[in-house]
């Protein structure tokens, strides 16, 4: 996500670090290099300055003069501020009207529809409601059957009047009808619009009025540029709007969008879409955001999604497999699966402390795993339940079936019975001790 | 400069009201720097790159802009503060020459590569389908015929959507159902196209972000397919890039172009806020030209890009 910019920063701490202590000149060096990084990042520009001469006020205090190590201290500054700039903790979404009624804004382009989607799944899978989804956009050439479509797939109503050509009342309708048909949650989805085109200002204005939103959504594309701020904030003036979606954060941008428009219009980031499925949608974390900055990685959220995942009867059956040292290629099988289901493989190393870095220029995604699907699919029973069995003639056979070759199988059966054997070794706690001691 | 004709002025006309958001704010933060000021200093300065960089123009650019004006100044010694808007006008316009990239001028197509095969790609929700339907149309006008083929079979309703377009236009388009395999797609059209000797042929593909490698990897397969009905096909792959992205729209034109030797850029929604200095700042660090813009959302709102228009729009007076 924001990997360029930690890169950056990382860059300028290590300047810093090698230097004793934190002096106007040196300070001034790096402080340069953050802000070129936040400019970069598409932070806008009056938002970088303010930063940075707010880390440089308190880079010059007496604290950090009294610190061991410069650069460290320095890194604490800048990730406090970044923090403090994105707000505080996580907000959740107003779901108190009866129905709840959410509307959603914003630019052409930014994924209002697929956003509409992923909130109703959301909703519907994790909290139990009645969803509704509203075709509010009355102009884009078959937004209403794109919405449609998406409704289906999720198994989710959709509110739509093909012939009405007038989004309040629609809206007004979908509410009636929510009442009706006993729905909890009415999303309204709409057209993208300039803030500047003051009739479709106008008409969302209307809308609001008409159906009294318990939360208004301005959805924001998290590649914008500088633009981002004065979008924001003339959204934010008519429509007095409760939260911000970010929108696809799976990209490469640094998005520095989601510093600034927080900071500008005084909106909480609500929630991060992180992919085209339908559940690629995430709670924004704004402390986590900003240790990801820094290069501290997201473990957070990763621990989460695993635990989503996670099934326990599953994973109890699996640990006195491995203490037995039964565990084979079917479970293994079924543990590439679980990582699977967890989402893009990459994204999710990403996550992790450090390791982010070291994937960014791999080619590593879910095909990671098809070579090795590919072989163990291509054993039989016998071979995935006991890989002892396994010949030479069957691993030729294997090789052949899976369009691999013979040194393909072989480095995949000898990783498959190191991590067995390391796998044993954990499950007893003696052992596990042994090895943490190692790994130190 | 040139004469325009009535067809020019017309253009020009366009350009100017679409641009007239964007020139409102690089003006009037340019104005109100220079105010009062008999001359070019540091605090001019200062402001010019506040201007350029929240116009989306990037660092880089920006800095190089900033350097010719510094030397402009050196050298003339005595630039009058109001004096700046034509010559950052000139530096601005003579930095985007140095490519040396051509500037089309009109909508006719090379004869000897016909049927014209044009790829259209680019990130999610950037106005490739919107960009498709305007294209079309333009080109219809300019008395071609044109097919399209709309192999976006992965988005919801992407299908429907350009199928829209073409009944606006009124242009023929050959489409499978959602879900199926776009390279196939494409194979069809063209096959169409060559059969009923098509002028144009404009693909639609689906939206997808730089970095899904698989996703990029496609792009190639579809490009591998159509090259089996036409060899040199497609002959313009088109990357659309959004005027309001910042910085990530030179990743995305890197990548793009990496993935599939990207040969010419439209950036569209200059009708909004956004400045649009991304149309300066990858003019100056990629060789591809932008060849489209978009300034509206009328059918008839975009334009082929000319560097000197567009700059003189920009910052008209």
């Amino acid at each position: 996500m924001f990997e360029n910019l930690s890169d950056r920063l990382e860059q300028s701490f290590r300047l810093l670090k090698g230097q004793g202590r934190i002096t106007e000149i040196n300070v001034a060096e790096t402080l340069k290099d953050v802000r070129r990084a936040l400019l970069d990042a598409d932070v806008n520009y009056k938002t970088a300055k303010s930063f940075t001469d707010a880390v440089k006020e308190e880079a010059l205090g007496q604290d950090v003069l009294k610190a061991v190590k410069p650069g460290e201290m320095m890194v604490k500054i800048v990730h406090d501020h970044l923090a403090k700039l994105m707000g505080d903790e996580a907000v959740d979404i107003n779901l108190s009207g009866k129905p709840s009624v959410i509307l959603m804004s914003g630019l052409q382009g930014s994924g209002k529809t697929t956003f509409s989607g992923k909130l109703a799944n959301m909703l519907k899978t994790k909290r139990g409601r009645q969803a509704l989804l509203v075709a509010g956009d009355v102009y884009r050439p078959a937004a209403i059957e794109q919405l449609k479509i998406l409704g289906e797939q999720l198994e989710v109503p959709v509110y739509s009047e093909d012939d009405n050509k007038n989004p309040v009342q629609i809206a007004k309708n979908a509410i009636k009808y929510a009442k009706d048909y006993g729905k909890d949650v009415v999303i309204i989805d709409t057209a993208g619009r300039l803030a500047i085109d003051k009739q479709m200002m106008e008409e969302i204005s209307a809308i609001k009025k008409a159906v009294n939103p318990n939360e208004i959504l301005f959805v924001v594309d998290s590649m914008t540029g500088q633009d981002a701020v004065n979008t924001a904030k003339a959204f934010n003036d008519i429509l007095d709007f409760d939260g911000v979606i970010l929108t696809k954060l799976d990209g490469d941008t640094r998005g520095g969008a989601a510093l600034s428009i927080k900071s500008v219009v005084n909106k909480p980031i609500k929630f991060v879409g992180t992919g085209e499925k339908m559940d690629a949608i995430d709670v924004f974390h704004p402390k986590r955001m900003a240790d990801r900055i820094l290069g501290m990685g997201d473990i957070v959220t990763f621990v989460e999604r695993a635990q989503e995942q996670y099934d326990v009867e599953e994973s109890r059956k699996l640990q006195k497999k491995i203490a037995k040292n039964q565990f084979n290629f079917d479970d293994f099988l079924k543990q590439i699966h679980q990582i699977k289901k967890m989402g893009n493989f990459k994204e999710l190393a990403s996550m992790i402390p450090g390791v982010g870095k070291a994937l960014r220029n791999l080619d590593l995604d879910d095909d990671a795993f098809k070579g090795i699907e590919a072989i163990i699919y291509s054993m039989t029973p016998e071979e995935r339940q006991n890989p002892k069995v396994l010949s030479g003639t069957r691993k030729k056979r294997i090789a052949e079936g899976s369009g691999t070759s013979i040194q393909e199988v072989n480095r995949l059966i000898k990783q498959f019975s190191e991590t067995r054997k390391m796998m044993q070794m954990m499950t007893t706690n003696k052992n596990a001790k042994k090895m943490m001691r190692k790994m130190k | 400069m040139a004469i325009f004709g009535l067809f020019n002025k017309e253009k020009k006309d366009k350009l100017d009201q679409g641009l007239s958001k964007s020139r409102k704010g690089v003006l009037e933060k340019l104005n109100r720097s220079v105010f009062g000021k008999s001359k070019v200093d540091e605090d001019v300065l200062d402001e010019l790159e506040e201007v350029l960089i929240t116009s989306d123009v990037g660092v880089d650019t920006t800095l190089r802009i900033i350097e010719r004006i510094e030397a402009r100044v050196a050298k003339d010694k005595y630039i009058n503060a109001n004096e700046l808007n034509t010559v950052l006008r000139e530096e601005i316009v003579e930095l985007l020459e140095e490519k040396a990239t051509p500037d089309y001028n009109d909508w006719d197509l090379p004869k000897d590569k016909l049927p014209y095969i044009i790829m259209v790609v680019g990130v999610n929700g950037v106005g490739k389908t919107t960009t498709i339907g305007k294209l079309a149309y333009k080109y219809k006008n300019a008395g071609k015929s044109v097919y399209i083929g709309a192999a976006d079979t992965f988005r919801a309703a992407a299908i429907e959507q350009i199928e829209i377009w073409s009944e606006r236009v009124g242009v023929p388009i050959v489409k499978q159902s959602m879900g199926s395999d776009p390279a196939s797609v494409a194979y069809d059209t063209l096959s169409k196209a060559k059969n009923n000797n098509a002028d144009v042929v404009i693909i639609d593909t689906a939206g997808r972000l730089h970095n899904k490698i698989n996703l990029m990897n496609e792009l190639a397969k579809l490009k591998r397919v159509m090259q089996k009905l036409i060899p040199d096909a497609p002959h313009e792959i088109l990357l659309i890039l959004d005027g309001s992205t910042g910085q990530n729209a030179f990743e995305q034109a890197k990548q793009f172009t990496k993935a599939t030797e990207v040969n010419a850029l439209a950036v569209t929604k200059l009708d909004g806020t956004a400045k649009g200095g991304v149309v300066i700042g990858v003019s100056d660090q990629f060789k591809i030209p932008v060849k489209y813009i978009g300034i509206g959302e009328g059918i008839d709102d975009l334009q082929i890009f000319n560097r000197r228009e567009f700059v003189d729009s920009l910052f008209k007076e």
